[in-house]
């Protein structure tokens, strides 16, 4: 009975945890400077505050270690951020950033008048309920507690089937034998330079498994956005599925969070087992920053699967629109004999947003199989970038893959390039790439406008259509509101 | 070899000849970017798969001054098919031989370039001479450039049309030691005048060789050039070969490319189509056995609106051999209208054979159709099946593939002799 298995196991770790506990407590001690009872840390980065960090959390000494390990990593890589991505922007200064930021009292509106009209208007066309908006914007009512209560509920639910789904230092100090088996194994702390700044600093972030033969009944999204609300810049999510088991995952929030901070840089990690299988959809709306390009996100994000059983698959779906530099791709080790790889992706810029992301297929066993199907949508100033590698390694034998990746642009100051690897080493590999960039027809805009759609609806029924084989890879609820959201972005690049 | 004092002192030997000749101050630029940018290393995107670094290791023979040690004879086993009908260049150790070379069109002017830039031509020799300016930003580019001499100017003035092709050799005569050669051209096509341009590169003697050339080809309004190369070369010969082709009016460019031997190859053929109209085709073929490494980058620069491009390089890797393809089309926000085509086609035969592709779009005009594809994969099955089950060996059948696949590129060798030739290289190997 796996559920069992699981709660012992369970147990067993809880037992861990109280020794591992007194030892990082006791290192506390002696180790540390800094005032722990202040809910931010200083401003910068340090030794003493991935200490900072980690003893705010309670976390046993290895996890300390590897942090320290991360950290000592990312200073020797100092100065060699990776330049390589077609972006544009000004240097970061890492010293200039609070690394750890406690969950803090905020001062919540008392209602909906109260908050920004621009950010009402937005969840409007979305079509977020009244409740939701709520929430979204942390109005205290009683809503708010309805869907912690929803939570709970499903929580409870998914421990019956033995599916593990909680935050990750909830995880680090509940389960610690399987954090400690799969951390850092798909994106080593050493990996690249933002992954190992996230390894030295991150805060919180999801820990999922799915345990043998399990099929995860629903998916993990409706809980994550209630559980995300507070999460910091630095997230890191790990997720396992082990043999036999599917889940689908949905990260992100469709509203748009007004986030002012500048950085981010999130690590995700997949792991599928044997005939298992992860589906992983995004919707990424992060604040673009203004008409002229002021202010918006960094986000730079390393997201990396590995099928490393036989037949399993994972499946990577990406809506992209916000943020002012996304810097993104989505990759796929297909180790296990049989696997597949899925790459789905819209990436939408509007003003002066830029964008490279793109994807990796790594083919080492046999059979294996890659799809990737990029769409990028570029209008106003921005800049996109489709940056994708196709590897097929010497032994993978019959390895397939065919991309596709689409470009339309919307008026002549924008760009888009297409910067595709292909990297061959077997010669009983097929591997196909294709390639367009055009603009919408004159004619297909005339054909709408004559049947009384004005043009900014026409675009954004082209661009969705543009968009559709990706569009449909999305869950249900997510499809609609990122199709909305598509339009959204849109606004304004047209006449 | 790699160490920059030997270049400088080789350098020095040349500019303090006190030529007055407008060469000096391009030179000066060029050893200036060299010294900062150096050999370009597999760190640099441009350079990831193909590593010329070790071959900067050896000992090379350096040749500043023209002194010919070829006879008639020697190059004799070179020539390629229908020279007798076609104006013949020669460069020994990258240095260009007028005593070797042979000109039979009258309307042809082809002179050491030295000469082209103090008499009536140095204004054309002012003008396009390093304009790509890519010299600033590629070291082994640079290079080359700051050794100009014994260049070749070829020039063809309003409205000339030749009826015999161009055949340039490119000679080592690596008998004696492994020999560095730099070969430097600048080909001015003037407006209405048409060409075939046909290159070629050899080597006698089982030394190293490594050859650096940078060959520019500026095209006038209304122009049409034709520019084959074929590399056929000894596997110790490596070479880089970069082919700047410049369209300043509205012109005609057909280019084949067509690599079957050598060490390490490398080929930039970069085109800018620098007018409106202008009209580019580029074709390759590439089929590598051994341990051949061959790599083409192409750039397409769509700078003015309403031009054409289209590209298509297919590859055949057997044996050990590695193959890498970078094509890039850029697309600049004035050129609207632009139709830009790019394919890239490969087949593995061998299991330690690879291919590194990369197929590379930057668009920043809207109203443009361009594409790229690329593809690798393997001999058909069930091609390979149907005829055999019609009584074919399979060998036969294997071969009948491969020349059908290359078939596609050579269909556009124009010259008939040289296209027999090719076919018949092809064959050999088969």
């Amino acid at each position: 009975m796996p559920t069992e298995t699981f709660k012992r196991e369970k147990k067993d770790s809880l037992n861990e945890i109280s020794t591992i506990e007194k030892t990082v407590l006791s290192d506390y001690k002696y180790g540390f400077v800094t005032d722990i009872e202040s809910d931010e840390a200083p401003v910068g980065i340090n030794e003493d505050i991935v200490r900072f960090i980690s003893a705010k959390k309670n976390e046993p000494e290895w996890m300390l270690d590897w942090r320290l390990k991360a950290y000592r990593q990312w200073c020797k890589m100092s100065g060699d951020e990776p330049k390589w991505a077609n972006l544009k922007y000004p240097p970061i200064n890492y010293q200039d950033i609070i690394y750890y930021s406690a969950p803090k009292q905020k001062i919540k509106p008392n209602n909906l008048d109260e908050i920004d009209p621009e950010l009402r208007k937005t969840f409007e066309k979305l079509g977020i309920s009244l409740n939701e908006q709520k929430r979204l914007t942390g109005v205290a009512v009683d809503a708010v507690i309805d869907s912690i209560s929803i939570g709970t509920s499903f929580k409870e639910q998914l421990a019956e089937l033995g599916i593990i789904f909680c935050s990750m230092s909830e995880a680090i100090q509940e389960h610690p034998d399987l954090v400690r088996k799969y951390l850092s194994t798909v994106v080593p702390v050493t990996d690249n330079y933002f992954a190992a700044l996230n390894a030295a600093v991150f805060s919180d972030g999801s820990f999922c498994y799915i345990p043998k033969g399990v099929r995860c009944p629903m998916e993990l999204s409706t809980y994550f956005r209630i559980n995300a609300e507070n999460t910091g810049q630095f997230e890191r999510t790990l997720i396992v599925a082990d043999e036999g088991s599917y889940v689908s995952y949905l990260e992100g929030c469709t509203a748009p969070m007004r986030d002012e901070n500048q950085l981010h840089a999130a690590v995700v990690e997949l792991i599928a087992m044997e005939n298992a299988e992860i589906k992983y959809s995004t919707v990424q709306n992060w604040y673009p920053g203004d008409k002229n390009g002021v202010g918006g996100i960094y986000n730079f994000v390393t997201k990396r699967g590995i099928c490393q059983g036989a037949n399993s698959k994972i499946s990577w779906t990406q809506v992209e629109t916000g943020s002012a530099i996304t810097w993104k791709y989505p990759s796929v080790i297909l180790k296990g004999d049989n696997s597949v790889g899925e790459f789905y992706s819209v990436a939408v810029t509007n003003n002066y947003q830029q964008a490279d992301t793109g994807t990796k297929m790594q083919h080492l066993g046999k059979n294996t199989k890659s799809r990737i199907v990029s769409k990028g949508i570029s209008a106003g100033f921005s800049n996109n970038s489709y940056r994708g590698l196709v590897h097929v390694s010497r032994k993978a034998n019959n390895a397939r893959n065919f991309s596709q990746c689409d470009s339309l642009l919307l008026g002549d100051k924008c760009g888009a390039h297409t910067f595709p690897y292909i990297e061959v080493r077997n010669k009983s590999a097929l591997v196909e790439h294709e390639a367009t960039t055009s603009k919408i027809g004159e004619d297909q805009i005339f054909y709408c406008n004559q049947r009384g759609i004005d043009t900014e609806t026409a675009v954004a029924l082209i661009v969705n259509g543009f968009a559709k084989e990706v569009m449909n890879q999305l869950p249900m609820e997510f499809a609609v509101e990122a199709q909305k959201l598509l339009a959204i972005s849109l606004e304004g690049s047209v006449g | 070899m790699n160490s920059v004092e030997y270049y400088k002192e080789h350098y020095q030997e040349l500019q303090s000849r006190g030529e007055k000749n407008g060469l000096t101050s391009i030179r000066e630029n060029a050893f200036n970017t060299f010294t900062k940018l150096g050999i370009p290393n597999a760190k640099h995107e441009e350079w990831k798969y193909t590593r010329i670094g070790g071959l900067f290791n050896k000992e090379y023979k350096f040749s500043i001054n023209a002194n010919i040690s070829l006879s008639t004879d020697d190059i004799k086993a070179f020539r390629l098919p229908g020279h007798e009908q076609a104006n013949e260049l020669f460069f020994i150790n990258g240095l260009f031989s007028s005593t070797l070379s042979k000109i039979i069109s009258k309307e042809l002017v082809a002179l050491p370039l030295e000469e082209a830039a103090i008499n009536e031509y140095k204004e054309i020799v002012a003008t396009h001479l390093g304009h790509s300016s890519n010299y600033l930003k590629d070291g082994i580019n640079a290079l080359n450039t700051a050794f100009v001499n014994g260049g070749l100017f070829v020039h063809l003035s309003k409205g000339k049309i030749t009826e015999h092709p161009v055949y340039i050799y490119n000679i080592t005569d690596a008998r004696s030691e492994n020999i560095f050669s730099q070969p430097r051209s600048l080909i001015h096509v003037g407006e209405n005048a048409q060409v075939q341009l046909i290159e070629t590169y050899a080597t006698l003697g089982d030394s190293e060789s490594f050859t650096n050339q940078v060959m520019e080809i500026a095209v006038e309004e209304n122009a049409l050039v034709e520019y084959y190369k074929i590399q056929n070369d000894a596997t110790h010969a490596n070479q880089v070969s970069t082919t700047h082709i410049r369209q300043v009016g509205k012109s005609y460019v057909h280019t084949v490319t067509v690599s079957l031997d050598g060490g390490i190859v490398r080929n930039n053929l970069n085109i800018i189509l620098d007018a409106e109209r202008c009209e580019a085709h580029l074709y390759g073929l590439y089929f590598q056995k051994g341990k051949s490494h061959i790599d083409n980058h192409t750039v397409v620069d769509n700078v003015k609106p309403n031009c054409f491009s289209n590209e298509l390089y297919k590859g055949v890797m057997n044996d050990e051999a590695s193959g890498v393809f970078n094509g890039k089309i850029f697309v600049q926000q004035l050129a609207q209208k632009t139709n830009a085509y790019q394919s890239n086609k490969n087949v593995l035969l061998s299991d330690n054979a690879s291919v590194n592709t990369k197929p590379q779009l930057e668009i920043f005009a809207d109203d443009v159709k361009c594409s790229h594809g690329c593809t690798v994969g393997q001999l058909d099955e069930d091609a390979l099946f149907y005829l055999q089950s019609r009584g074919i060996s399979e060998k036969t059948a294997h071969s009948l593939l491969v020349r059908a696949f290359a078939t596609d590129i050579l269909e556009h060798v124009k010259p008939a002799p040289i296209k027999a030739y090719i076919e018949k290289l092809i064959a050999e190997r088969l």
